[in-house]
């Protein structure tokens, strides 16, 4: 690796101000992405700084009226050992579990994930799903933007020059509802998604209220189906809507043929996995009832 | 100006200090600095779980931690496994059962079975496979590493 500094700011403030005036610096949090790019040179940098000691950023808790607020540095093993997490958003507990190995789950984080934008992130079909948005922060003020807004391209993402991921806020989950992300991988850990799908749901009376769902591995960035979820709206919930709702998916899918599979076979996967994600996500919402 | 940080650490319950530069690993740094040659290079890239330690609990590849990450925190090493001169439980079993050849891939094993064992005193096979999927072993093809954990489980219960 190249020669860099390093700085450890304890404020947001301060962590925002050494951004501004380093505008070339990178974000430090689990480094599972950020370490591997700096030492195999495909990222180069003259400044490190780690944001793991601002507090905003390591924030966990949940809250009954605002929902979950996930701080962007807080490590996967850290958010599925959390009872708020593991109580009101079991799919995202789940989604943090199968990230890497239990080694990069002490240390990768959510908010990483998705700023890292590779089209196979497996959390950010969920955090679509479940209409999480992003908290962006720079020395001029803050905004929010959708998770499904987010990400540009492999690798990129909306933020500009002096802009800093803080949180995740997710909506406290409505009555009935249930989410789920599922994957192929032709191992069972430890390995990049073939394709991914990202579903929640809500229910009333055995009919979809709501409905989202996004694709992972199958488009140059995570890609938000609104208008596969928009089709279950008012549908009964039965095999001949959640199938429609599929076949949505996988007409919205644009791969591409790699060595993980062809594109034929992610369009196929696409359907397949729409439907059991689905599948999955009611069960969840019918058990929570 | 390039000039090494100065760091103040734990490891093995030890107080440590050192200096290293910010591009360092804590990987390098045990190894180069420390002499804790206990713990290994493997893939270099967070893969393969041979320079596994646990950093303030957590179990962690010391490849994609920075030296400098350590201030403050404490870190444990396979060196701060045995208790003095005895052998702790899971490296008698990893012994016993034939656990390892080349050996190279042993010390994160057994750091990462011991973090396994502790939370869970009981683990199915199926878990503890997933627990240690990201501990790659290309000699034993694991059932003996399997076995191992099994036995340190039973003998840590007993």
């Amino acid at each position: 690796m190249k020669w860099f500094d390093y700085k450890a700011p304890t404020t947001l403030a301060d962590a925002l101000a050494q951004l501004d005036s380093h505008p070339g610096a990178y974000l430090l949090a689990g480094g599972t992405d950020l370490l591997v790019q700096l030492r195999a040179g495909r990222k180069q940098t003259d400044m490190v700084l780690d944001i793991k000691h601002v507090p905003e950023l390591n924030e966990i808790s949940f809250d009954e009226s605002a929902g979950l607020t996930l701080g962007a540095a807080v490590c996967c093993a850290d958010t599925y050992e959390n009872a708020a997490v593991k109580t009101h958003y079991p799919s995202l507990a789940e989604v943090a579990s199968i990230i890497g190995g239990t080694q990069i789950q002490g240390r990768a984080s959510i908010g990483g994930n998705l700023c890292n934008a590779a089209p196979s992130a497996d959390t950010v079909p969920l955090l679509i799903a479940l209409g999480a948005k992003c908290r962006v922060a720079s020395t001029k003020g803050e905004h929010e933007i959708a998770v499904e807004d987010f990400c540009t391209a492999p690798g990129k993402n909306v933020m500009r020059a002096g802009e800093m991921l803080v949180s995740l806020q997710f909506p406290v989950p409505k009555k009935g509802s249930g989410a789920h992300y599922l994957r192929f991988i032709p191992r069972n850990e430890m390995d990049i998604a073939v394709a991914g799908v990202g579903a929640s749901v809500v229910l009333d009376n055995g009919t979809f209220q709501e409905a989202r769902i996004a694709l992972a591995s199958v488009a140059p960035k995570p890609l938000f189906v609104r208008a596969a979820g928009d089709s279950l709206k008012g549908k009964p919930v039965n095999g001949e809507s959640i199938e429609a709702a599929a076949e949505l998916a996988k007409a919205a899918a644009r791969p591409i043929s790699d060595m993980r599979g062809t594109a034929e076979y992610r369009s196929h996967l696409c359907a397949v996995l729409t439907r059991r994600a689905l599948e999955a996500a009611v069960k969840q919402a019918r058990e929570a009832q | 100006m390039q000039s090494k940080t100065h760091v103040q650490t734990k490891i093995n319950d030890e107080e440590i200090d050192f200096l290293c530069e910010p591009r360092q690993s804590l990987l390098e740094v045990l190894r180069d600095t420390l002499n804790l040659t206990g713990t290994k290079e493997g893939c270099n890239d967070g893969n393969c779980g041979s320079c596994t330690v646990t950093l303030d609990g957590r179990l962690v590849t010391s490849c994609l931690v920075l030296g400098v990450e350590a201030e403050g925190r404490e870190i444990t090493t396979i060196e701060g496994i045995a208790r003095g001169n005895d052998l702790h439980p899971i490296q008698k079993a990893f012994l016993e059962n034939a656990a390892l050849q080349c050996g190279i891939c042993t010390p994160g094993f057994i750091v990462a079975t011991k973090v396994l064992l502790e939370k869970e005193p009981d683990p199915s096979e199926d878990r503890i496979r997933f627990f240690l999927a990201n501990n790659l072993c290309r000699c034993t093809g694991y059932d003996k590493i399997i076995q191992a954990v099994q036995q340190a489980a039973r003998e840590m219960q007993a």
